[in-house]
């Protein structure tokens, strides 16, 4: 059993020719129709994300399998395959794995640690299952694809860094107030960059949200947006006496509050937390603020130095996240090989017990009638010859030898004790009468 | 003092930080798990070791300094697991356990107990006052242990400078609502030693308060807690301020174990414990 995995993505084809693979997906029935009736397809799963398209197969025929393959990815008559040829990458076996274990995990991903990719696996894994297009292998390689994603997520930090700005401010949030749940946040003014932040905080589970315009019929949009309330910005100071977090993005030039505001507003809050980030340019929010205790002022500079440190930090946990995928995938040759010698210990059973049952019936034939207990100890004799007989070839099969060839013992053994009758022309055994 | 269920305290105490400081690098779940199941063994045993010493003397072994560690790192260790059992406050394991190590360490390494002490220290109500100030002090040191995380992340968000610690210590909100817990259960616990005392020298010496050095300290400790306590549920103080006069009340207590004990006279030092007063 081999795996195979054919594919391009963003650094080897431009988005063009990836869009192009693509279009052969949408109809995922259609396209495993296809791979489906590709004899030397056991099983297989293709998936596209944002930034690849990738098809993987288990195949007793690799070769054969990768040109079948590349018929079908340039089956799109826009498609040349040449241009094709030249970005598509093929991985076998081990390399196969350890190349959708980093997918999965986002170690491949143009933002590595990039949450999306997953999700995509799983979707396009779901697809391959409507269409009966996984079996065991595969079934079990997508399985542990999930596992190994998340203990990457979990065990390194490649996932919990924030690279965006409004990211970046949920995260400060968090280790402020522990939870987001049930905070108020208040939006000053609008902009992008605002609205994004108020929508992370309301997916983290904000309670209320309460947008303040210079304009109200552009604050009633966006709170009918986010469904929160709409104020003017004359009731600023008001609102934030019941604040958690405030978002400030007007820029309009003077100090929106000052330091003596904030810490008026402070005592009345008895003193509750009051988390300020002024993304504005010039700034909204005096710096000073920062000063009084229990309110943590961030502008702009300071959360893009937090995203700029996160990319490094990341970057040094993603070569943490690559030796556990490259571990991971071993494991999993180790399985797939294991899978084959299983079938072949119960091949040599059989054979020795076939061979025992036809040898014993005829000493039993020739020596005439025996007390029960006579026979018994004959079949315990013939039996204990053949299972330690067995024992060192089946440790050594068990043992696996040699990781990078798990075929070669397999093989080896299957000849040795002639488990393949009908393989015997391959290399060129005579024949002979069985006993 | 050798003990082996001592040494086994001791072993389990060392194993828990271990366990405990490796929850806080790796930041794993199954560490401090397995940490706590440590140091509950070791408290355990520690148990046993202070129940022994009990039964073979007749009362409960505080009449020297290293007694008296044993007993307050008892109650350290019992306050922390009871506290980490009910609330979420893992991380603080890796300063309460390594604290609990050393105070065994020095506990055993200090000169064995006296063999004959003052009848009134086999008193049952004075086993009860020590008791109740020694749980008190367990929850306070706790208190304080987790004010320094809070000025520790609190400087990390302020100064926007995230280093090592800003990943692995909780939120804010949490190291003071730990701060609140720990003051909830420890003053209440040290009030109640301080008037048990005061009961029994009542009854036996005849006066409630003898201005005794470690009264004194003890005092100063009560009101840093007690302002504390009232400004939290008054005006809210929270955050930095709560954090350092946590910090200011175990100084004044670790003044008032230590130093009123070792280098100051009154009939609370270790000295007087052994003649009749």
């Amino acid at each position: 059993m081999n795996l195979l995995l054919l594919g391009v993505n963003h650094q080897t084809a431009p988005v063009a020719l990836r869009e192009k693979l693509a279009a052969l997906i949408p109809d995922a029935a259609a396209a495993y129709e296809r791979l489906k009736a590709l004899p030397e397809l056991l099983e297989v799963l293709l998936y596209t994300t944002c930034n690849r398209v990738e098809v993987l197969c288990a195949t007793e025929d690799p070769e054969t399998a990768r040109a079948r393959l590349q018929e079908f990815l340039a089956g799109n008559p826009e498609v040349s395959p040449e241009v094709l040829h030249e970005a598509l990458y093929v991985h076998r076996d081990q390399d196969a794995v350890r190349h959708l274990f980093r997918v999965a995990s986002s170690l491949d991903s143009l933002v590595v640690g990039e949450p999306q990719v997953l999700g995509q696996v799983k979707e396009a894994y779901r697809a391959a299952t409507k269409n009966r297009a996984t079996g065991p292998v595969l079934n079990r390689l997508l399985h542990k694809t999930f596992s190994v994603a998340k203990r990457v997520r979990t065990e390194t930090g490649i996932g919990d860094q924030a690279v965006s700005v409004s990211f970046a401010a949920v995260a400060l949030g968090k280790k402020i107030f522990g939870d987001l749940t049930g905070k108020t946040a208040v939006l000053v003014g609008a902009g992008e960059m605002g609205e994004l932040a108020l929508e992370h905080l309301k997916a983290q589970g904000a309670g209320r949200l309460i947008v303040a315009n210079r304009t109200l019929e552009r604050g009633l949009e966006l709170a009918r947006r986010f469904g929160g309330e709409a104020v003017s910005l004359e009731e600023l100071e008001n609102q934030l006496l019941h604040a958690d977090v405030l978002i400030s993005s007007t820029g309009a030039g003077d100090y929106l509050l000052t330091r003596d505001q904030v810490r008026a507003a402070m005592r009345q809050r008895r003193q509750r937390p009051l988390f300020l980030i002024d993304i504005a340019v010039p700034r909204d929010l005096d710096p000073a603020i920062n000063d009084l205790d229990n309110v943590y002022l961030y502008n702009i500079d300071d959360l893009k130095e937090v995203v700029v440190r996160n990319l490094e930090e990341r970057r040094r946990e993603a070569a943490r996240a690559e030796g556990l995928v490259a571990q991971e995938a071993v494991k999993f040759m180790g399985w797939l090989s294991t899978l084959e010698v299983f079938p072949t210990i119960i091949a040599l059973k059989e054979k020795a017990e076939g061979i025992c049952q036809a040898e014993l019936e005829k000493t039993l034939r020739q020596l005439g009638p025996l007390t029960d207990e006579q026979r018994r100890a004959l079949e315990v004799l013939t039996q204990s010859i053949t299972a330690k007989m067995l024992h060192d070839p089946i440790i050594f099969l068990k043992r696996n030898h040699h990781p990078k060839k798990p075929h070669q013992d397999l093989d080896l053994v299957r000849r040795v004790f002639n488990l393949d009758p009908d393989r015997r022309r391959e290399f060129g055994g005579k024949d002979k009468d069985e006993g | 003092m050798a003990d082996a269920f001592l040494y086994l305290t001791l072993m389990a105490y060392f194993g828990a930080t271990a366990l405990w400081l490796a929850f806080f690098v790796a930041q794993r779940e199954g560490f401090c798990r397995a940490g706590a199941w440590v140091l509950a063994g070791g408290l355990l045993c520690h148990t046993l070791a202070l129940a022994r010493q009990t039964w073979v003397l007749g009362y409960l072994p505080v009449a020297t300094f290293g007694e008296a560690l044993l007993v307050l790192d008892w109650a350290l260790v019992a306050v922390f697991l009871f506290l980490s059992w009910r609330f979420p406050i893992k991380v603080l394991g890796a300063l309460a356990a390594p604290l609990a190590a050393l105070m065994v360490s020095f506990a055993m390494v200090l000169p064995p107990g006296p063999v004959t002490v003052s009848p009134l220290l086999k008193s049952f109500w004075l086993t009860i006052h020590i008791g109740l100030a020694l749980l008190g002090y367990g929850a306070l040191t706790l208190a304080f242990l987790g004010g320094i995380f809070y000025l520790v992340q609190e400087r990390q968000l302020k100064g926007k400078k995230f280093g090592f610690f800003y990943r692995r210590l909780p939120s804010l909100e949490q190291l003071d609502t730990l701060n609140y817990w720990c003051l909830s259960l420890g003053f209440p616990l040290l009030t109640g030693g301080i008037i048990f005392g005061s009961l029994y020298a009542q009854h036996t010496l005849g006066r409630f308060w003898s201005w005794d050095p470690k009264e004194v300290l003890t005092l100063i400790a009560w009101l840093i807690y007690a302002v504390l306590l009232h400004e939290r549920l008054t005006v809210g103080w929270r955050g930095r301020r709560a954090a350092w006069l946590a910090i200011w009340g175990f100084a004044a207590l670790f003044i008032t174990f230590v130093g009123a004990n070792l280098w100051v006279g009154g009939y609370h030092s270790f000295a007087s414990f052994l003649k009749a007063p």
